[in-house]
């Protein structure tokens, strides 16, 4: 009689005692002044460029000066 | 590499809107969200100018500083980016940004504000590069493929430039120099007005930043 009463308060017991085990926290501690986001990566930390931060940078050079006529080679054009 | 800049030449603009279009296109914004407009001032009026305004990624941004969840972050480029899943839409960035630069899209069938949007001078956001989670956050990331902004790329007068501060500054003073005009546009007296009689493009006051300063009639 003691025996099933026993393994039931048991098995009541591990169930309170584990409720909690798979909660996780949804509240953002916020740090005032800081970043609270996920971290992000270099524009050259992937492909195509793969860390080489001078060739993506060349290529940002390029493009850049692209956008002048003047620094095209082509003279004088309109303003 | 220094800081990632917007330019827009107000000489060259001509109001085609076609930056609006290709910001749009590329990263396939939703309708009511504008990441970058034309704002045309004493529009129909003879000498009536354009300018292409988006965020303009400040050196010390005041979306930043009123964010209450500081959601947003600098890149290394200078590029002000914020993170979309801490970002609660209240709003705040809205406020203090003297561009207008934060958009809002509608959530929901109620009109409820959704997260804010804004111009990446497209950087993409804190999301792996180039990844198909990052383009549906914040749009493409052609920073990470080497290149430019699309709106200013494919500005048919070169008005808007994009790019490195530096860099853009030479470009502009070099067609400043070249057309004889325009330089006025950005330069001291639009910044700190005019004196009363001047002209407009009249050469700035002496003593300003760049300009001798007054002769005190004292030899040194």
């Amino acid at each position: 009689m003691m025996r099933p009463i026993a393994m039931t308060l048991l098995a009541g017991a591990v169930g309170v005692a584990l409720a909690a085990c798979g909660e996780r926290p949804q509240v953002v501690n916020y740090k005032q002044g800081t970043y609270q986001g996920k971290p992000d990566t270099p524009p050259y930390a992937n492909a195509p460029f793969d860390n080489k931060k001078e060739e993506w940078e060349r290529s940002i050079v390029a493009r850049q000066q692209g956008q002048s006529e003047y620094r095209l080679g082509r003279g004088r054009v309109g303003n | 590499m220094a800081r990632m800049k917007f330019l827009c030449d107000a000489e060259r603009c001509i109001e085609c809107n076609g930056c609006v279009t290709a910001c749009k296109q590329e990263h396939e914004i939703p309708w009511g969200v504008n990441r970058r407009r034309v704002v045309t001032v004493n529009d129909g009026v003879p000498g009536e100018r354009s300018i292409s305004v988006a965020c303009m990624h400040c050196s010390d941004a005041p979306c930043a500083a009123v964010c209450p969840v500081d959601c947003f972050y600098r890149t290394a480029e200078g590029v002000v980016l914020h993170d979309k899943d801490l970002c609660i839409g209240c709003g705040y960035c809205f406020y203090a940004c003297p561009f207008g630069a934060p958009q809002f899209p509608q959530a929901g069938a109620f009109g409820v504000r959704g997260k804010m949007d804004k111009c990446t001078f497209c950087a993409g956001g804190p999301e792996k590069d180039m990844s198909e989670l990052e383009f549906k956050k914040y749009g493409r990331n052609r920073l990470a493929e080497g290149k430019l902004p699309a709106c200013a790329e494919m500005c048919s007068t070169k008005a808007l430039l994009g790019g490195d501060g530096d860099v853009l500054a030479d470009i502009y003073r070099e067609r400043v120099t070249i057309r004889g005009r325009g330089g006025e546009v950005w330069g001291w007296a639009t910044a700190y007005g005019q004196p009363a009689g001047a002209q407009p493009g009249a050469q700035p006051p002496a003593g300003a930043p760049g300009q001798p300063a007054p002769s005190t009639g004292q030899k040194s």
